[in-house]
C-alpha cells in the first residue's frame, strides 16, 4: 500500500522535475518578453534527440549533451532574433502564433534530419532498479532529479547574486526603467530565450532514456510545462517549480490509482479548477492590475 | 455611417456572389469537397475572428467545441437514435453552458488564462473522445448517419456546398451586424484600450464572455453539420493542432477582419493540398509561411493587402 503510493510519488517526482525545468523555460521567457514561448517544447526535443543520435555516433555522453544544449540556445537565441524580437510592437495573440510557427518550423525540420522514428538512449548509470522502502526506481530518476535540482539552484543562484541574472529581473519588474538605467533589454530577451532552450534541452536530454526520444517528444512536455507555469503564476520561478512537481506527481496518482487512460488529461483538469478557483495560479501576485 | 453600411453590403454581396458562381468553376466532386471543407473551416474562423479581432482574446481550444458538436451529433443520432436537428441543438446548448461557466470566472482575470482554460478544455476533449471507445468509436472514430430533416435527406457535395454557403453567408451576416451594433463598438473599445473602455462604462468581461460563448456556438454547430456531411469523424478533429490550425488561419487571414477570417480559412484549408508537393518539406514550409505572415504582415493577408489599394478603406 505505502510502497504502492511511494512508487508513484518517485515516478511523478521524476516527470514532475522535467516539467519544473520546462515551466521554469516559460516563466523566464515570458518575464523578459511577455512572450508565451510554445517552441519550449522543441527545446527539450533538440536535447533529447541530438544526445541520442550522437552518442549512437560515438561522440562521448557529456559532450553530446552539451553540444544539443548548445544547438538548442543557437535555436533560441535565432527564434528571438528573428522573429519575436521583429515583431516586437504586435499584440501577444500575433506573438504566441510567431512561437507556434517557430515549433512546426522546428519540428519538421527535426523530422527532416533525424526521421520519424524513436531513438534509444542508454540511461546514464545502468538499469538495475534501486530498491527504496519496498518501492523501487531507476537509477535514471536520480539523474534526472539530480540534473534538474542543481539547474533550478543554479537559474535562483544566476537572478539573485549576478549582475545579468539581476538585470533580467529588472527588466521583467520594469522594463522601461531597466532601460533607462543603461540595461539592454533586447540581450536580456536574447539571454531569456538561450537560457530556457539550454533548461529544455538539459531536460530533454535527462529524460530521454526514460521516454524515448522522438520529434514530436517535445509537444506534451511542452503543453505540461506550460501548465506548470500558469499553475504556479506565470512569471513566477518557484511557483512554476512548484507547479511542475505538483502535475508530475497529480499524474502519476492519477494514473496509477484513477485511470491510465487520462493520465495526459490529470494536468488540464487540475489548471481547469485552479483557474476556476484560484484565478492568479497558486502563487501570483494578486491584487488589481496598473494602468 | 452610410459608408460603413455601404461598404458591408458590398462585401455580403461579394462574398454571395462567390458562393453562387463558384461551382460552375468545381466541376469534379474533390474540388466540390475542399470547398465544403473551407466553408466548415470558414464559419469557425468568423466566430473565432470575434474572439481573437475583437475580444483581444485567444482560444487554443476551439477544435475541442467543434469536436464536441461533431461527437454529440454522431452518438445522439447513432447511439441514440435522436432526430439529427435535436442532436445539433443539443451540442450547440451544451457547448454555450460549457464555454459560458468556464469563461465567466476567467475572462475577468487580464492576460492569457483564456489561452490556458481553452487549451485545457480542447485536450481533455480529445482525450475523453480517444478513450470512451464504447461510445465514440476511439482514436478509429466513429461512422455519423446522415442528416434527416422533415423526411428529407441530404445526400451529396452537391446538396451540402449550398447547405454550407448559406450557413457561411449567414455566419458573416451575423457577425457584420454585431461588429456594427453597439456592442460591436463596445467590443473594438475592449481591444483598443480595455482600461478606457471599462472608464466610460464598458462591461468589458461581459461583452468578452458573450463573444466567446456564440464563437464556440458557432464551432459546435459547424461540427454538427461537418459530422452528418464528412458521414466519419475522429478524435483528430477535435485535438490541439485542430485548434491551432483555426487560429493561425484566422491570424492569417487577417484578424478584426471578418472577410479576413473567410479568407484565411479557405487559403490555409487550400494550402496542405498544395503542400503536398512539398512532401518532406510540408511542416517546415507551413511553420515557415506562419512566422512570416506574422512577422512581415502582423495584420494579416486581407488588410494588409487592403492598405495597398488606397482609394479602399475598408476591407
Amino acid at each position: 500500500m505505502f510502497a504502492e503510493l511511494l512508487q508513484y510519488m518517485l515516478s511523478g517526482l521524476t516527470i514532475g522535475a522535467i516539467y519544473a525545468l520546462a515551466g521554469l523555460g516559460f516563466s523566464i521567457i515570458y518575464n523578459a518578453s511577455h512572450v508565451i514561448n510554445f517552441a519550449q517544447g522543441e527545446f527539450i526535443m533538440i536535447g533529447g534527440m541530438a544526445s541520442a543520435t550522437l552518442t549512437a555516433s560515438g561522440v562521448p555522453l557529456p559532450l553530446a549533451i552539451l553540444i544539443g544544449c548548445g544547438g538548442a540556445m543557437l535555436v533560441g537565441v535565432a527564434v528571438a532574433k528573428f522573429a519575436v524580437e521583429r515583431a516586437r510592437d504586435a499584440s501577444t495573440v500575433t506573438l504566441i502564433i510567431i512561437t507556434i510557427g517557430a515549433s512546426i518550423f522546428l519540428r519538421g525540420l527535426a523530422e527532416l534530419v533525424w526521421g520519424k522514428d524513436f531513438k534509444r538512449l542508454d540511461a546514464f548509470s545502468g538499469e538495475t532498479p534501486i530498491q527504496f522502502l519496498g518501492a523501487s526506481m531507476q537509477p535514471q530518476s536520480l539523474w534526472v532529479v539530480g540534473c534538474a535540482g542543481v539547474l533550478i539552484v543554479a537559474i535562483g543562484l544566476f537572478f539573485n547574486k549576478t549582475l545579468t541574472g539581476k538585470a533580467m529581473l529588472a527588466t521583467s519588474h520594469n522594463r522601461l526603467a531597466a532601460q533607462l538605467v543603461g540595461i539592454d533589454v533586447k540581450r536580456v530577451v536574447l539571454a531569456s530565450f538561450a537560457l530556457s532552450a539550454a533548461l529544455g534541452a538539459v531536460g530533454g536530454a535527462v529524460v530521454a532514456p526514460i521516454t524515448f526520444s522522438y520529434t514530436e517528444m517535445g509537444i506534451m512536455l511542452g503543453l505540461k510545462g506550460f501548465t506548470a507555469a500558469v499553475l504556479g503564476g506565470l512569471g513566477h520561478g518557484p511557483g512554476a517549480v512548484a507547479g511542475g512537481l505538483i502535475v508530475g506527481v497529480a499524474e502519476a496518482l492519477g494514473a496509477g490509482y484513477i485511470s491510465s487512460a487520462y493520465k495526459d488529461a490529470v494536468a488540464f483538469v487540475i489548471i481547469l479548477a485552479v483557474l476556476l478557483f484560484m484565478p492568479n495560479g497558486l502563487f501570483g501576485k494578486r491584487g488589481a492590475e496598473r494602468v | 455611417m452610410n459608408r460603413i453600411l455601404h461598404g458591408r453590403l458590398t462585401g455580403l454581396a461579394v462574398l454571395g456572389a462567390i458562393i453562387a458562381v463558384l461551382p460552375v468553376f468545381l466541376t469534379n466532386n474533390f474540388y466540390l469537397d475542399v470547398a465544403i471543407l473551407a466553408g466548415f473551416n470558414a464559419v469557425v474562423c468568423v466566430g473565432l475572428n470575434l474572439l481573437i479581432g475583437y475580444a483581444g482574446q485567444i482560444s487554443l481550444g476551439h477544435a475541442g467545441f467543434f469536436g464536441i458538436g461533431a461527437y454529440a451529433s454522431g452518438v445522439l443520432v447513432g447511439v441514440y437514435g435522436w432526430p439529427p436537428i435535436a442532436a445539433l441543438l443539443a451540442g450547440a446548448v451544451f457547448v454555450g453552458v460549457l464555454a459560458f461557466a468556464v469563461a465567466k470566472p476567467i475572462l475577468r482575470l487580464k492576460g492569457h488564462y483564456l489561452a490556458m482554460a481553452t487549451l485545457g478544455i480542447g485536450i481533455i476533449v480529445s482525450i475523453v473522445l480517444r478513450t470512451e471507445s464504447g461510445l465514440t468509436g476511439g482514436p478509429d472514430g466513429m461512422m455519423v448517419e446522415p442528416f434527416k430533416i422533415f423526411g428529407v435527406e441530404l445526400y451529396g457535395e452537391k446538396v451540402w456546398y449550398w447547405v454550407v454557403g448559406v450557413l457561411l453567408f449567414v455566419v458573416v451576416w451575423l457577425s457584420l451586424n454585431l461588429i456594427d451594433s453597439p456592442m460591436g463598438r463596445a467590443l473594438r473599445a475592449v481591444h483598443g484600450s480595455e482600461v478606457a473602455a471599462e472608464v466610460v462604462g464598458v462591461d468589458t468581461a461581459r461583452f468578452k464572455v458573450m463573444v466567446f460563448v456564440l464563437s464556440a456556438v458557432f464551432a459546435s454547430v459547424a461540427g454538427s453539420l461537418f459530422a452528418h456531411y464528412a458521414g466519419l469523424i475522429t478524435p483528430a478533429k477535435a485535438d490541439f493542432f485542430k485548434s491551432i490550425e483555426l487560429v493561425t488561419m484566422v491570424v492569417f487571414g487577417g484578424m478584426a477582419s471578418t472577410f479576413g477570417a473567410v479568407v484565411g480559412a479557405v487559403v490555409l484549408t487550400l494550402l496542405p493540398q498544395a503542400l503536398t508537393v512539398f512532401q518532406d518539406y510540408q511542416q517546415i514550409v507551413l511553420g515557415a509561411i506562419l512566422m512570416a505572415t506574422m512577422v512581415f504582415m502582423p495584420k494579416g493577408l486581407l488588410p494588409t493587402l487592403a492598405g495597398f489599394l488606397p482609394s479602399r478603406r475598408r476591407a
